[in-house]
């Protein structure tokens, strides 16, 4: 089975959309590796969680729902995240006074 | 048709919205073109008939969350330009090429595998008509609420704990 029994079980949209993730999981990986400013970094990762989801939603029409319960799951997941994350965020920038990644070398040698 | 091609315009501006959003040198702008990327892929989960999942993202990510990265900027008085954000040369070359072998990989998991199979065939438009007898919700919530309960619940311990650990995290030293 191919390609094409690929997307005939997925439907071309279906396809389209797991080429459309992958693409947007790479930019949230360069934007990542790219960005020293740590909240921009921080927006990459929930580019990369929504890039996760949106294959897991284009499966969910081949294998059933379970597919979009995952979803639900991952975006309670990202909120509690983004919520800590924004958090530490903040206790670091009182404490350096910046968001600047390469600042933070107390774990670095 | 229509709908083919409005898949194809969210997909395509999701993303441009991507890329325009990891160039962006100015952080508030970052977060307005996340949000663009957000409205474009719950497009996309609403033609493929994740209706529900469209709703949530809209609601959750592209209001509640970046909203509050907004608020984390405007907060800490972060919403300017900084020539220094983004890497030299030599990081954007690891970078690229790290993302690079990603993409690859990936595109090689989702359709380049010869024994790529569904796992579980169930019949084209299941999920249409499961849509069109329980409801958009329904749906969604009958399995969350029987095989998936003690997930959803152990989700809002998770929930619980990461408000606690906030509070604790934004107090400060205070005591």
């Amino acid at each position: 089975m191919s390609e094409a029994g690929l997307a005939g079980a997925l439907g071309v949209n279906g396809l389209i959309a797991l080429f459309v993730s992958a693409i947007l999981f790479s930019i949230g990986v360069i934007g990542v590796l790219l960005r020293r400013n740590a909240i921009i970094v921080f927006m990459c990762v929930e580019l990369m969680l929504n890039a996760a989801n949106l294959s897991l939603v284009a499966f969910s029409r081949m294998h059933g729902i379970e597919g979009q319960i995952f979803v639900f799951f991952v975006m309670a997941v990202a909120a509690a995240e983004a919520a800590v994350g924004l958090a530490i965020i903040i206790a670091i920038f009182r404490h350096y006074e910046v968001v600047d990644l390469d600042r933070f070398r107390l774990l670095k040698w | 048709m229509i709908q083919d091609f409005l898949f194809q315009a969210f997909a395509a501006s999701a993303i441009l919205g991507a890329v325009i959003m990891v160039t962006r040198r100015n952080p508030v702008s970052a977060v307005i073109f996340l949000v663009g990327v957000f409205f474009a892929t719950s497009g996309m989960f609403l033609m493929l008939d994740a209706h529900y999942i469209a709703a949530i993202n809209v609601i959750l990510y592209g209001g509640a969350i970046m909203v509050l990265f907004l608020f984390v900027l405007m907060l800490l008085n972060l919403g300017h330009a900084d020539w220094r954000d983004l890497r030299g040369p030599v990081g954007g070359l690891v970078g690229g090429s790290i993302s690079i072998a990603f993409l690859g990989v990936l595109t090689r998991l989702f359709v380049g595998g010869a024994d790529a199979r569904p796992v579980v065939e169930i019949a084209g438009g299941a999920l249409r008509e499961a849509a069109a007898e329980q409801g958009v919700v329904g749906v969604v919530a009958r399995p969350l609420f029987q095989e998936y309960v003690i997930v959803l619940e152990v989700t809002g311990v998770l929930l619980l704990v990461a408000i606690v650990g906030t509070i604790l995290l934004a107090r400060g030293e205070r005591t």
